[in-house]
């Protein structure tokens, strides 16, 4: 069982078997089922999972012999850990849908595009990662445009036209390179291997950023990110946070880096100043929210933020931070919009003004919520706090202030997330909060598997760590001047 | 060769049909014919190409590749035709002879090896369109289609007449090896020549239909019944850029200094023209026809990238741009049966009242807009690797920021199919007849097939 295209197989077979299911209930199952199958699929791959440098289950056939394109498809330590991210959180979001009523087309679109995610870490080729990368956009619009409220035409198609831009230009950037190559094909090791003159990776590097930094989001281009956050349902948006943003950061890793390493060294100082400036920005923003989504979708821009700086701070501790708090990100991003949305469904608000008191009706929520809190916050022994460590710890050895100022993030991030916590749990029970139930069932399933690997990866992080060290090593040496 | 004859007689075989009142049989001998046709350029296909006639015309694999796809194009919009010409009038034999006809003419067009016969080939092409284009003859829209495009292709022909002219007052001859040979070896190339090559472009750009020489298209695309518009936006502009290519990389190679200036100019006005046109339309047929002029500009790309590899990128880009159309008006002329308009919001709802079609669209508004696995992407890729291999990065962001205003209005239609619901008066389902589904099933899977395997299609040339 060590053919790696099955795993891309099967969420293709589930969205055209899902499409054909008519019945809610019906396709809830099966999409629940065809994701469980995907996470056992998954894990003997990461039995045999060696925790060396080499790329692993590799295969590679002919696709387009006229144009040298390649599907090529392998696994490393960096990539291990985003497709581990993305088969488990599928299950989780399928399971928060268990309250909702959506047919079949609706999962047949979540396990589209958790192929197209795979697609994009497994990929190593160029054109099948362009491939990946647009196939996971058109599902999430739909997802969001279809079933979420308010002005979601709008916002969503800004989200299309904005992205859809920003492929392009890394298009183009692709194009370049595979003009350069002399075997002229889009292998990502003939990508690594040519040595472009100084002056070509500077564009090059901005070819692919743009792309990228619209997807995580960084700053300038984070525009479309609150707006079609709070609008999108909450499966999508846990979708767009939980995994689709580490699109755009696995990205950086894996191709920005190798390729254009002078373009990086070049720029890696604005960049540097624009995360950092996000961290702040963003953390600020979300302590003045008063709607719980928008807050988080804020909070969301803070940390990854500090991910991408993570990332372009050329140190392996930033890296491998950057690795483990995508996981970590993940894991808590779901399980807050989750939170908000079980909290949505039975007071019928999301406003912070609105909500209180309700540790007391809900002791469950309020304990899991708790634990996820402080993980997103980044306390010790809870998984957020490894992956800010060693952020900070990368950003220290590049600069000392850039470091000064993203650790802002642990202070600003407390506060907006303890507020958050203090204004929906404590306080007095309002007139919408009077009456409402403790989770059960499927939301009592999802929220304990989140707080458990909240709590597992905290005391053990080197279960994520161990897997990409090697890997981020390696691709550090690998970068020459 | 056996593919001109077989179409030349089967024009006037039908012709002769409608003489003898035989309406029935109209559409299924006319289909045969292309059958027939259809062989012949495929038993072509393994063969030697030399210049037939003194060099009249040439049948090679560019050409016939071309041919092939017009048929198959013209076949699959004639299969749509059912019950559709009926409506306009009785007398439908003429309407089949006149395709036919002008279908002939773009055979022509596609293999010319000598002037005389790009010209005869465009007369022909076009003469049958100017009529077709107006045979709603008590509509207003379709009066004022056919007049303009008859004033315009005239004008057009006159350009492209007078540069055929000059390059043979410079050179001596109509034939296009001895028109190679004459650049070739020519040190002081005459200045006549030059003027020649001005004209020709002007004249086929407005064949094309690239800015600044498109104002006929939206008009004519949109007076012009439906179906008619299927054929001029697909065998037209595809026989139409055959030629033009075949004339520039056979001929124009080696003066590429002068002319790529220009045709860069004509490729960017072309894309921002047609794109931010198309963004402002209300009517879906006419952002069609302003979007046919921004995939002109694409597909121009081909030409000003010149190379081995621009025959096959521009196949595949019209392969792609072909089926998104038939898909696209086909389904216009069902929606606009049973809700009378045009508009954008005549869509609105279509994903439920017919998820089947909503779907099918979907899939053509991705390939126009260019979004992978469909074959659009793929000619947009090809393209765009063409003008990567000579370096034009300034051009391709231009073309990328371009793209990006596409894929708003391409999302519009999917947009009111989707996310905005039907009014009260329009919740009813309706049907989709069976040849419909047919072609336009085909055409979708075709749109796919091609876009997960383009190599069936690249290797062809």
């Amino acid at each position: 069982m060590s053919n790696l295209f099955i795993l891309l197989l099967v969420p293709l077979l589930a969205a055209i078997v899902l499409i054909f299911v008519k019945q809610s209930p019906v396709a809830k199952w099966t999409s629940l089922i065809f994701s469980l199958v995907q996470v056992g699929l998954t894990i003997p791959f990461l039995c045999a999972f060696q925790p060396d440098a080499t790329m692993q289950f590799e295969q590679n056939w002919m696709w387009i012999a006229s144009l040298g394109i390649h599907f090529h498809i392998g696994l490393d330590g960096i990539s291990l850990p985003m497709v581990l991210l993305t088969n488990g959180l599928i299950p989780l979001i399928v399971l928060t849908t268990f309250s909702k009523t959506f047919k079949g087309n609706f999962y047949a679109l979540v396990s589209f595009m958790q192929a197209g995610l795979l697609l994009v870490f497994l990929a190593l080729d160029a054109f099948s990662f362009y491939v990946g990368w647009e196939i996971a956009l058109i599902p999430i619009y739909f997802i969001c445009a279809l079933w979420g409220e308010g002005d979601r035409i709008r916002v969503n198609l800004k989200f299309f036209v904005y992205t859809f831009l920003g492929s392009l230009l890394m298009l183009i950037g692709i194009l370049y390179l595979y003009n350069q190559v002399p075997s002229q094909d889009f292998e990502w090791t003939s990508f690594v291997a040519l040595d472009l003159p100084e002056a070509t990776q500077r564009w090059i590097f901005w070819a692919f950023f743009i792309a990228f930094a619209i997807k995580i989001p960084i700053l300038p281009f984070h525009t479309w990110q609150p707006d079609t956050y709070t609008h999108a349902p909450a499966a999508g948006t846990m979708l767009l946070a939980g995994i689709m943003l580490k699109m755009g950061v696995y990205g950086l890793i894996r191709w920005l880096l190798p390729i254009a390493p002078f373009g990086v060294l070049a720029y890696s100082n604005v960049v540097m100043v624009l995360c950092v400036i996000g961290v702040v920005y963003a953390s600020i923003i979300a302590f003045k929210q008063q709607d719980a989504k928008r807050l988080i979708a804020y909070s969301s821009i803070a940390h990854v933020g500090l991910i991408s700086a993570g990332v372009v701070s050329w140190h392996s501790e930033g890296l491998q931070g950057a690795i483990i708090q995508m996981v970590n990100h993940g894991l808590s991003v779901v399980g807050l919009f989750f939170i908000i949305d079980i909290l949505e469904n039975r007071t019928g608000t999301r406003i912070l003004n609105d909500l209180g008191g309700l540790a007391n009706p809900l002791p469950k929520l309020a304990i899991a919520f708790l634990i996820i809190v402080m993980g997103a916050v980044g306390l010790p022994l809870t998984n957020g706090f490894i992956g800010e460590f060693l952020l900070l710890k990368g950003l220290y050895d590049y600069g000392v202030w850039y470091a000064v100022f993203a650790g802002l993030t642990l202070i600003l991030g407390a506060v907006y997330m303890l507020r958050f916590y203090q204004k929906s749990m404590y306080g007095n029970l309002t007139s919408r909060t009077i009456s409402v139930g403790d989770i059960k069932g499927a939301e009592l399933v999802v929220l304990a598997v989140i707080a458990f690997f909240t709590l597992l990866l905290g005391v053990l992080p080197n279960t994520i760590l161990k897997l990409s060290e090697t890997s981020v090593l390696n691709l550090l040496n690998q970068i020459k001047f | 060769m056996g593919a001109i004859i077989t179409l030349s007689i089967l024009g006037i075989l039908v012709l002769y049909l409608g003489l003898f009142k035989a309406k029935n049989a109209l559409l299924p001998v006319t289909l045969l014919g292309l059958v027939v046709a259809l062989g012949f350029a495929i038993v072509d296909w393994g063969k030697d190409a030399e210049p037939l006639y003194h060099g009249m015309v040439i049948f090679d694999r560019f050409a016939l590749a071309f041919t092939i796809l017009c048929i198959l194009v013209t076949g699959l919009t004639l299969l749509l035709s059912k019950e559709y010409f009926s409506h306009i009038s009785g007398n439908i034999a003429e309407y089949y002879c006149l395709i036919i006809f002008s279908l002939t003419g773009a055979t022509l067009v596609n293999s010319y090896h000598n002037f005389a016969m790009l010209f005869i080939g465009i007369e022909i092409m076009s003469v049958a369109l100017y009529i077709l284009a107006g045979i709603r003859k008590k509509d207003f829209a379709s009066n004022e289609a056919a007049l303009k495009y008859f004033l315009m292709g005239a004008f057009s022909t006159g350009f492209l007449l007078f540069g055929i002219t000059l390059l043979y007052g410079a050179t001596g001859t109509f034939d296009l090896e001895g028109l190679k040979s004459y650049v070739l070896s020519t040190e002081e190339i005459s200045p006549l020549f030059y003027a020649g090559i001005l004209l020709l472009l002007s004249g086929l750009c407005f064949k094309v239909g690239a800015a600044p020489f498109h104002f006929w298209t939206p008009d004519v695309y949109d007076g012009a019944p439906t179906l008619i518009t299927i054929f001029m936006s697909t065998v037209v502009k595809v026989a139409s850029f055959a030629g033009f290519l075949r004339l520039f990389s056979t001929v124009m190679v080696p003066l590429g200094d002068f002319w790529v200036p220009v045709l860069l100019t004509i490729i960017i006005i072309t894309l921002f023209v047609g794109n931010i046109s198309a963004l402002m339309q209300s009517s879906f047929k006419r952002m069609m026809a302003y979007s046919s002029v921004s995939h002109a500009g694409y597909m121009l790309f081909a030409i000003v990238a010149i190379g081995n590899q621009s025959a096959g990128s521009i196949f595949t880009y019209a392969t792609a741009y072909s089926l998104a159309s038939i898909i696209a008006f086909g389904t216009l002329i069902l929606v606009r049966k049973n809700m009378g308009s045009d508009l954008f919001e005549s869509f609105n709802g279509l994903g439920k009242r017919n998820p089947f079609l909503a779907a099918i669209l979907t899939v053509a508004m991705f390939s126009l807009a260019g979004i992978p696995l469909t074959a659009g992407f793929i000619g947009k890729f090809m393209m765009f690797n063409n003008v990567m291999g000579v370096y034009n990065v300034i051009l391709l962001v231009l073309a990328v920021v371009n793209a990006a205003i596409g894929v708003y209005y391409y999302l519009h239609v999917v947009v009111n199919m989707y996310f905005k619901s039907a009014d009260d008066t329009a919740t009813t389902t309706f049907q989709t007849p069976l040849n419909y589904t047919l072609v336009l099933t085909l055409a979708a899977i075709l749109t796919i097939v091609i876009g997960i395997y383009p190599d069936c299609l690249i290797k062809l040339l």
